[in-house]
């Protein structure tokens, strides 16, 4: 073993800052809760920045949580590859988004709660990448659903936000279920749960497949869903947009969502053996990534667009990891972090410009007004759309070439990549003439560029989604294969510069449209003209929402109502309380004659009983016969 | 040791104590006046003094004797307070009537 890297440190030190800030935050003055939100996670970004140096993996057991004669949890934390790129990223990111912060939320009242509730997040994050074993990773993943309900429903003042948390949340713990279910089954069948051990055991048997590997690995995919909000579970990301922008772009884009892919990758070794459980993540991915898409074509509030821009983006991860290319998959994570946190920080800095307005059709021109804004988002549009040598470039390009030499189902996944890589560059750049160009058409907004510390995140995040698809181009898969197992079929020669093409022309052609639709033609006039046949189907996002308020909320309300409510609460409970209360006042009523305050007549029954305990003491020994045995009454 | 003949018969001892005691306790329940109950309870304590003193004398136990003095000091203690309350009890009620004075308040 060699020497301790102090990785505890890691998810410790924003738990302190969230100690400060949660306790004492309301009487110390906002210099001092920005320094320790700042110091924490800056913190936990140098001591990850120095354990990258360490060789890996690298494993750190801090005592034993569970003991029992055939169950054990240690308390492990466990950096290698794929958590070490995860670490970096989310307290790297973490970091700038914390610096945007300071700009972003300065005249909140929440201030204090705001980053606590965020170094919680961390906390909680932190510890969910570095866990060594599925339990320990469980009280991440809960603990990030907590803090994401709490950031979401930050300004619990509004209806909206409050009830946009609670969304997040139930739909959380349907997948969290399945999860859960995943993790018995892992004990039933192997009895443990630690990462290691489990990789050991079912490497030990070349010959299990399918079976219970499949409904484990299914299992485990539900909560996936649910935490990186795929189909059918995505419903809560779109919502949470009510929370504060920068959470946006730390929980809902960057991070949090990214666990599910993460997950996925880190029991690789389950899914692997698995392919009807690969194809079903490649699957349910590529339609995620597809429909999403399609929604965000016509959405008009700019943090949507970028919502189910998200979601779409987790898709692509997911198709990744159903044709088992993790490194491909976990590249893009890295790489959508850089863009989606730049993309969301920017629409934040344009919300401030627009004093709060969100709604993109009384936006644009901002192009002058908010020059940085604009080029920051700019890069960010630009890497997204897979504009060549760009980050998602690389990381899109290596999950479409994976899923196209993967098999007959991987080429149709593959080309529903492809149509969603067009689509993408479409809405991004749909966002980015709506926004910037044309004519400023609000009313009483007065543009403004933002502060620095909003401003210096950009730049930073800028410079990484231009630049950081280098990082892992070529090289990526050789960097995790030692945690994730080596990438399936490369494409070779021709065949991949053919992809690559591909996927840029998808990309041109969507930006093309965009530019005829919202720059050539008047954005006025593009408002006003009829809606094509099924805009509106796409406005309202394929009715889902009213979908599941029909099939599930509605029943579920009315079997509360009349069922739970009316029969079990009132009749059936309520009848036995009422039984029970009654049967309390009518002794009550009877004993309550002793309790006369008279004290007269207490000292009168104290006089009687003592003169029947002696009668019953002394009664043998006077008459002779043992009436009564009363213990001493023997003798 | 036998009992010397002359002597007063114990049992005498014993039933003049038990009267004495169901008078004390007959007059603590029906009496009105809280001097009178007062009274009384002075009355059950002496009753129980007797039967102690009588059986410390029955078998040469100065124990009974001693319990005796532990009473008698202990009853002192009691009127003493017990006198000052029904002064502040009167002072402030105006009246003795055991019912009328239910409440702990003053």
């Amino acid at each position: 073993m060699n020497q301790s890297l102090h990785l505890w440190l890691i998810p410790l030190l924003p738990f302190i800052g969230f100690l400060l800030n949660g306790l004492l935050g309301r009487r110390l003055p906002k210099t001092i809760v920005s320094a320790v939100a700042l110091l924490a996670p800056l913190g936990s970004f140098l001591i990850v920045l120095l354990a990258s140096r360490a060789v890996l993996p690298h494993a750190e057991t801090y005592g034993t949580w569970i003991s029992t004669a055939s169950f054990n949890i240690d308390l492990t934390f466990v950096l290698d590859q794929p958590s070490l790129v995860m670490l970096l990223v989310i307290t790297g990111v973490g970091f700038l988004i914390h610096i945007y912060s300071v700009g972003y939320m300065h005249s909140d009242e929440g201030y204090w709660r705001y980053f606590a509730y965020l170094n919680l997040f961390l906390f909680f994050m932190t510890t969910l990448v570095l866990a060594g074993n599925a339990l320990l990773m469980f009280v991440g993943w809960e603990g990030v659903g907590l803090a994401s309900y709490l950031l979401i429903g930050f300004w619990f003042q509004k209806n909206s936000a409050a009830d946009a948390g609670k969304k997040a949340f139930i739909v959380n713990r349907i997948g969290d279920f399945g999860f859960l279910i995943g993790l018995f089954l892992l004990i039933a069948n192997f009895g443990t749960l630690s990462f290691s051990d489990l990789a050991a055991k079912i490497a030990a048997n070349p010959t299990m497949t399918g079976g219970i590997l499949t409904a484990i690995a299914l299992c485990l995919f539900v909560g996936a869903a649910g935490k990186s909000a795929q189909l059918p579970l995505y419903v809560w990301l779109p919502d949470a947009m009510e929370g504060p922008t920068p959470v946006s772009a730390l929980i809902h884009a960057a991070t949090m969502v990214t666990a599910g892919v993460y997950m996925v990758a880190r029991t690789h070794f389950i899914f692997d053996r698995s392919p009807l459980a690969l194809s079903v993540v490649a699957i349910i991915g590529a339609a995620t990534a597809l429909f999403a898409a399609t929604i965000g074509l016509v959405q008009t509030d700019i943090k949507r667009v970028l919502a189910y821009s998200t979601v779409s983006q987790l898709g692509y991860m997911f198709l990744g990891c159903g044709v088992a290319a993790y490194s491909a998959a976990i590249f893009h994570l890295m790489t959508h972090a850089f863009f989606k946190a730049l993309l969301f920080l920017a629409a934040g800095s344009v919300i401030h410009a627009m004093g709060g307005e969100q709604d993109m059709r009384k936006m644009g021109g901002l192009r002058t007004k908010t020059p940085i804004t604009y080029w920051t988002m700019t890069a960010a549009v630009f890497a997204i759309s897979g504009f060549p040598f760009l980050s998602a470039f690389f990381s899109k390009d290596a999950i479409l070439a994976a899923a196209f030499a993967s098999g007959s189902l991987g080429k149709l996944l593959w080309f529903v990549g492809l149509v969603t890589a067009g689509l993408t560059a479409f809405y991004m750049f749909r966002l980015w003439y709506l926004t910037f160009f044309g004519e400023t058409r609000g009313h009483d907004a007065h543009p403004h560029e933002s502060p620095w510390s909003m401003l210096g995140p950009l730049v930073i995040l800028a410079i990484l989604s231009i630049g950081g698809g280098w990082i892992g181009a070529g090289r990526f898969g050789a960097f995790l294969s030692p945690a994730l197992g080596t990438e399936t079929e490369e494409l070779t020669g021709s065949l991949e510069y053919i992809m690559m093409a591909l996927a840029v022309a998808a990309g041109f052609v969507g930006w093309l449209i965009a530019h005829r639709m919202y720059h050539q033609r008047s954005v006025a006039a593009q408002l006003a003209a009829p809606a094509p046949a099924g805009y509106n189907l796409l406005q309202n996002k394929y009715y889902v929402d009213e979908f599941y308020g029909l099939t599930i909320v509605r029943p579920l309300i009315y079997l509360s109502k009349y069922l739970l409510e009316w029969v079990v609460d009132v009749a059936i409970l309520g009848g036995l309380a009422w039984i029970l209360a009654t049967l309390a006042v009518f002794s009550g009523a009877i004993l309550q004659r002793w309790q006369s305050g008279n004290i007269r007549s207490y000292a009168a029954w104290l006089a009687l009983g003592a003169a029947v305990l002696l009668y019953f003491v002394l009664a043998p020994h006077v008459f002779g016969a043992p009436s009564l045995h009363l213990g001493m009454a023997g003798h | 040791m036998h009992i010397v003949s002359h002597e007063v018969p114990l049992v005498w001892y014993l039933i003049l104590s038990a009267v004495l005691f169901c008078l004390g306790v007959v007059g603590f329940l029906i009496k009105r006046n809280l001097i009178t109950v007062f009274m009384s309870i002075e009355l059950m304590l002496n009753a129980v003094n007797l039967s102690f003193v009588t059986f410390a004398h029955q078998w040469h136990e100065v124990k009974g004797q001693i319990f005796v003095f532990f009473v008698m000091m202990v009853a002192a203690a009691e009127a003493a307070v017990g006198l000052a309350i029904i002064i502040a009890v009167f002072r402030a009620r105006s009246t003795l009537a055991v019912d009328r004075i239910d409440l702990m308040k003053l």
